[in-house]
């Protein structure tokens, strides 16, 4: 009987300091029953897909608001398809333009919540996207 | 809320969709590939049905490296200590595997696990692998998935393996003692020497570690746990934990650590070694057996339905307990002599 | 007086009609959660108008610290800006002298406020992109290209590095012919809210209170008219945490800079009146005035009765205030200006000697012109308009705002009690108690706006149509800064000479391993063309970096 639980990387890349929302989501991940790996502050992209290949998580969380998320997102998608992890939800926020969010988006970099976004909204978003993950896996 | 282009991304990434032929986990931890034991790791703890075959390949290579457990109350300075002790035994050119347990919470199953945080400097080392667990819900599963997840890094060709746990309880030396030697860490004030002892720390410790010992009070601790070591032991030819004084925040009194840990293994000898190892594998055998029955008999034979109608008839406990165990010896008979049960069928 | 009597009792009779009155289903708490009467009384709030109040200019200082306070001289509007280059900051800061502007304020990007110059890996996608990218005295001449140093004050919002960058601004203030005891402004250089929360830090703490200890001594000889320390509560509060715990924590800091101070066997009245504040000004207009009010009280009592200072101005708490960033929203950002200008407001009602207004677009990205232009029209027109700046402490001997001020002095010093028994400010923040106590504050104050208790009109309420997009104009960093910036570090190594660069690089190794005052040795590092990254990375070398401690 497998007793599979999701598996969370939150991670802070780059060197701003803002870790108001990246504690508050991992917070928010827990009390949904998550398993929460939190890697702290001023993490370089190769730090985070190391870590998130160590872990073996499920998802990566990212939160940036240093505006270099046109710069970090992508790297570190890079270093996780680099580690055989590229098949990782990769979801992130901070202060991010609209546009840039589609940007990102649409590149298929990561799924981007906004300002104001409810965290719970983020939880149920992970839950409902690994539940349908973990169904289509082979047995 | 953006909703073709979230749909656009989600299709990009689905799990699964290459077909093109992988190497197998097994061909992947053979070749060296960390993902390959971090999965390995996710299997063991998630009781998954593929762990027990690839486990049977990995075999033949556990029991190599040297496991050095880890425990304490909260805030003396474990995940600092282990930071430290990987330093130096790569330093010396160790490569070292840590295994950091962390409660789950009892109310959401969920966990906050920020011990590598504590470890950074570790992480760019292609020397050492970090991997954080809950504890999930019980201490017996915990310490079977820990021990599970020992074997593998062991078996992946690392030198060291360091599980550390937090707390002070029953359920982390359970888990800690799969080790070959234990540290139990403790600081002045926070990790009060009495109440530790009350705790039984004494029965689980090798090594006896007074940490952040530049703090008032530390002397005294040292000089507290030490009596009661000796008090404990002396004159029956027991192993005295030795009181090691570090301060593992300024990277003082590590090899001091390192010493007391090999002055540990001296005394077992290769054969005392060889002979706790062997018992600690019984106690491993127990757990996996406990889970096993568990699972053939109670599970999968619906046994929570049965107990309840036999409440519902005005049975005892015991009464229960007595007519359930005569039909699962029933039921193993009649398994014993026909099918065999093939785990993993039913997921 | 028998509750038979309760008719004939006004208050017990308001109180009996309030009871059986209808109430709305909210909650009826302060911003950081407090509970709230529905009334305050003179039995609510006991002070002692002498003692407790004192008058402006007058110790305690609760009713501010000039005699004259806005009709003697407007608080400075002091707008923070800086992105991308030296050269494009220099603009904007010209742009806002021409409207008005009184002082000005220096965001660095978050490589050069975490010791990094602009062509390290570690920068990379960073440069400009939040504030400006000062590497070497080079870049600090162009920022002040043009503007004369002896006649602006100059606020440098930078901490880790704060002693560095002093010392590129002293040494641009000498090649602009203008000498150190000319300089004015304020440079931030308050660390341990850094550990705290804001995370921009260099050494671990001893090392980081030396060098600020090294400031304060060589400021109060040489540079007499620089606030040496800004002690922030301002980061505090955006990180989450309540008012009370913003007031507490950062005076906890400051009282640890005058100790470190007094114990290097400084005297204090030479440097603590060069020593400044900074706080949050959120959406609690009542709380906020009463946490300003009761910060100079605190600060007064503990300077003079507690650290003995005889001068003053060592007594007096001085602050610059922002309004709260985590107040704004990024649905309907006009309605940010409303927000900005209550805050505003709040903080000019408290007293506070210099004031920035957030800009409606700041949750999207750095702020447009016009943004920034509407932001400062807000405080000119509470200081033209409304009237209110005519009247010193104008709600002094409210019941409420009084209950309030001394409400928030009791909750500071339970905490302070706490901090002592934790051995300390510095223990404490090595603990993480600090940072777990701000991080729970902030977490209960999302779960209470998650579930409706606490209200974000346009978030949680009057939300309009999901996936409108605001269409505002959005404020871009060239990505040219980037190129521009290492382009110009390769060439100031090449040009410069380089033995005298080594040179003043080990004489600030020998300082940092001695006890040779460091600030010294960073202004000849600026003028031997060393840049910050070289700098910091001599001191990394010799203090090694701090670590975050585990928090979660």
């Amino acid at each position: 009987m497998s007793e599979r639980k999701i598996r969370v990387l939150v991670a802070k890349p780059g060197l701003d300091g803002h870790d108001r929302g990246a504690k508050t989501v991992a917070t928010v991940l827990r009390d949904h029953g998550m398993e929460v790996v939190y890697t702290g502050l001023h993490q370089t992209p190769e730090m985070i897909a190391e870590a998130a290949m160590q872990e073996d998580v499920d998802v990566v969380g990212l939160s940036i608001l240093s505006g270099a998320h046109m710069e970090l997102f992508p790297r570190v998608r890079e270093e996780l398809v680099k580690r055989g992890k590229g098949d990782v939800l990769l979801v992130g926020g901070g202060i991010i333009p609209y546009d840039d969010m589609e940007k990102l988006e649409q590149g298929g970099y990561a799924r981007l919540f906004g300002p104001g976004t409810r965290t719970d909204d983020i939880a149920e978003y992970i839950k409902a996207e690994m539940g349908r993950r973990f169904a289509q896996e082979p047995a | 809320m953006r909703d073709g282009s979230a749909a656009r991304y989600n299709a990009r990434t689905v799990e699964g969709t290459s077909k093109s032929p992988q190497p197998s986990l097994s061909e992947r931890f053979a070749r060296g590939d960390k993902g390959a034991l971090a999965r390995a790791i996710s299997w063991a703890e998630n009781n998954d049905p593929r762990f027990p075959a690839l486990f049977a390949e990995l075999w033949p290579k556990v029991g190599r490296a040297r496991r050095i457990g880890v425990t304490g109350p909260p805030g003396a300075g474990k995940s600092t200590l282990v930071n430290e002790l990987a330093r130096a035994t790569r330093a010396q050119g160790r490569t070292v595997g840590i295994l950091a347990v962390d409660p789950s919470s009892p109310f959401t199953g969920g966990a906050l696990l920020g011990d590598r945080i504590r470890m950074e400097e570790r992480t760019a080392d292609s020397g050492v692998y970090i991997r954080s667990m809950a504890s999930r819900k019980s201490h017996g599963g915990l310490s079977r998935a820990a021990v599970d997840a020992c074997d593998a890094i062991d078996a992946f060709g690392i030198d060291d393996v360091v599980l550390e746990t937090v707390g002070v309880g029953q359920a982390e030396y359970d888990v800690v003692s799969a080790a070959d030697t234990v540290l139990v860490v403790l600081c002045p004030g926070a990790g009060d020497g009495i109440q530790a002892m009350k705790a039984g720390i004494l029965e689980v410790a090798d090594v006896l570690v007074v940490n952040k010992a530049e703090l008032p009070g530390a002397d005294r601790l040292v000089v507290d746990l030490s009596e009661a070591a000796h008090i404990r032991t002396a004159g029956r030819g027991r192993w005295t934990p030795p009181v090691v004084a570090a301060s593992a925040g300024r990277g003082e009194g590590i090899e001091d650590v390192l010493a007391a840990i090999e002055a540990h293994r001296a005394h077992l000898g290769d054969a005392g070694l060889a002979a706790a190892r062997r018992e600690k594998r019984v106690a491993q055998v127990r757990r996996v057996f406990d889970e096993r029955l568990s699972e053939l008999l109670w599970d999968r034979g619906g046994w929570t339905g049965r107990a309840r109608g036999l409440l519902d008839g005005g049975a005892s406990t015991y009464d229960v307990v007595a007519r359930l165990v005569a039909g699962m010896a029933a039921q193993l008979q009649e398994q014993a002599s026909g099918a065999t049960p093939g785990r993993g069928s039913t997921t | 007086m028998s509750r038979s009597e309760a008719g004939a009792d006004p208050r017990q009779a308001w109180q009996q009609a309030y009871d059986k009155g209808e109430k709305r289903d909210v909650e009826f708490t302060t911003l950081s959660g407090a509970p709230l009467a529905p009334l305050y009384g003179p039995e609510d709030a006991p002070f002692d108008a002498e003692r407790d109040l004192g008058l402006p200019g007058q110790y305690p200082y609760t009713r501010g610290v000039h005699p004259t306070m806005y009709r003697g001289r407007l608080w400075t509007m002091r707008q923070f800006a800086g992105f991308g280059s030296a050269r494009q900051t220099n603009e904007r800061f010209k742009y806002l002298l021409k409207h008005g502007q009184t002082g000005l304020s220096t965001a660095f990007d978050f490589p050069t406020l975490m010791g990094y110059d602009s062509d390290s890996p570690r920068a990379k996608g960073e440069v400009g992109q939040v504030g400006v990218a000062i590497s070497s005295l080079r870049d600090m001449r162009a920022l002040f290209d043009g503007i004369p140093m002896g006649e602006v004050s100059t606020s440098m919002t930078i901490n880790g590095p704060a002693p560095i960058m002093l010392g590129f601004y002293i040494a641009c203030g000498e090649a602009q012919g203008v000498s150190k005891a000319k300089l004015s402004g304020t440079i931030q250089n308050d660390i341990l809210k850094e550990y705290q929360a804001q995370h921009a830090w260099l050494v671990p703490a001893e090392p980081a209170l030396r060098m600020i200890v090294d400031v304060m001594d060589y400021c109060s000889r040489e540079v007499p008219k620089f606030n040496t320390i800004s002690i922030s509560g301002y980061h505090i509060r955006e990180a989450g945490s309540t008012a009370a715990q913003e007031l507490a924590f950062t005076l906890a800091n400051g009282m640890e800079y005058v100790r470190r101070g007094v114990e290097r066997g400084l005297d204090v009245d030479a440097f603590a009146p060069r020593l400044s504040f900074f706080f949050d000004s959120h959406l609690d207009f009542f709380e906020e005035i009463a946490k300003f009010r009761a910060a100079r009280r605190i600060w007064a009592r503990h300077m003079k009765e507690k650290v003995g200072a005889k001068d003053p101005r060592s007594w007096m708490l001085r602050f610059h205030t922002q309004t709260a960033g985590v107040s704004l929203t990024a649905q309907q950002p006009e309605n940010n200006i409303v927000r900005t200008a209550f805050e505003a407001m709040a903080a000019v009602l408290g007293g506070t000697q210099s004031l920035h207004t957030n800009s409606m677009d700041e949750t999207l990205s750095l702020p447009t012109e016009k943004a920034v232009k509407i932001a400062l029209r807000t405080q000119q027109i509470i200081s033209e308009e409304t009237e209110v700046a005519h009247v010193a402490d104008p709600l002094g001997g409210s019941w409420y705002v009084e209950a309030l001020t001394n409400r928030l002095e009791e909750e500071a010093g339970r905490y302070f009690a706490e901090i002592e028994r934790r051995g300390g400010v510095v223990p404490a923040t090595e603990q993480g108690w600090i940072q777990r106590e701000i991080h729970r504050s902030a977490y209960a104050y999302q779960r209470a706006l998650e579930q409706g208790r606490k209200k974000m009109v346009g978030v949680n309420c009057y939300n309009e149509e999901e996936g409108k997009v605001p269409a505002i104009e959005l404020h871009r960093i060239d990505p040219s800064v980037e190129k521009e910036q290492v382009e110009g570090l390769r060439q100031l190594r090449a040009k410069r000479d380089a033995a005298k660069a080594k040179g003043a690089l080990d004489d600030v190794r020998d300082a940092a391993k001695g006890s040779d005052n460091l600030l010294q040795r960073f202004v000849a590092a600026a003028h031997a063309d060393c840049t910050i990254g070289e700098i910091a990375d001599v001191l990394r070398e010799c203090f090694g970096e701090y670590k975050e401690p585990r928090i979660l």
